[in-house]
């Protein structure tokens, strides 16, 4: 039952993430990547972390991909992907270079086997918060400045005059 | 139960779908597109962190995938910023036509 769920989840993942790639319009392009964000969640509770699934849905699908589409929308584009493109011959060798890169993962992985995953980790938010606010605490911390950093970043590069 | 799933299963998947970011990048030329694909190649390690806390039971991975997803958003939140500077400017979003640093 699990690894049904598991093959219908990476199928849905997989299938999504290529249609990000196909589709002409970047709007329906995020559309997309709602679903393979979603199925992704779907695979982190097959792995017991419920609350990075939650929060994967509530801040990537939820606020990043609500803010992907108001830009898109905002900006009001059309016919985007114009043809002759200066660099198209490059297509044809980042496609050999990523599928190398693939194969080379594919090999160091391969030596792992079929360990199955033993037991139990509760990735409940109990646990994760325990650690977040004790062995975590300068990361977090430092967390907090940096998305005040961006904020600030954000503002001054959406101002009128640049 | 999740004792049955291998783990390199869920290594093999998020090999594809950072190789799919990945081509994604290389490929399309809009740059929002780049934007989404960029979410995609995070999105996989994250994977990765999770199969991995998981396997080692240990939580420090959940931590990272919580850091990362943190990362993200402020990049979201600049990138897009940059990307209305730019087409405010160039009036296109290719990434083709922003070369006045090349070369």
């Amino acid at each position: 039952m699990t690894q049904v769920l598991f093959f219908l989840f990476a199928a849905l993942a997989i299938g999504a993430a290529i249609n990000v790639l196909a589709q002409k319009h970047v709007l329906y392009s995020a559309l997309s990547l709602i679903v393979h964000l979603v199925s992704v969640s779907g695979l982190f509770i097959l792995l017991q972390a419920d609350f990075l699934a939650v929060i994967n849905i509530i801040v990537y699908a939820g606020a990043i991909m609500v803010l992907f589409v108001f830009v898109i929308m905002l900006l009001n584009l059309h016919d985007l992907e114009e043809g002759a493109d200066r660099l198209r011959w490059l297509k044809f060798l980042g496609i050999p270079m990523a599928l190398f890169l693939l194969f080379m993962i594919l090999a160091a992985v391969i030596n792992i086997g079929g360990v199955p995953i033993q037991g139990l980790l509760s990735g409940s938010p109990d646990a994760i918060g325990r650690s977040l606010f004790t062995d975590y605490l300068l990361p977090f911390e430092a967390t907090s400045l940096l998305i005040l950093i961006a904020l600030m970043g954000a503002v001054i590069f959406a101002k009128k005059d640049l | 139960m999740p004792g049955v799933i291998p783990l390199s299963w869920f290594l093999i998947l998020s090999a594809v779908l950072f190789l799919i970011g990945v081509l994604g990048f290389l490929i399309k030329r809009n740059i929002i597109a780049l934007l989404l694909s960029v979410e995609i190649m995070l999105n996989a390690v994250n994977l990765t962190f999770v199969a991995f806390s998981s396997w080692l039971h240990r939580i420090n991975g959940q931590i990272f995938v919580f850091f990362v997803l943190v990362v993200a958003a402020a990049e979201a939140a600049v990138g897009l910023a940059l990307v209305i500077a730019m087409f405010r400017n160039r009036e296109t979003l290719n990434v083709d036509r922003s070369n006045l640093l090349k070369w």
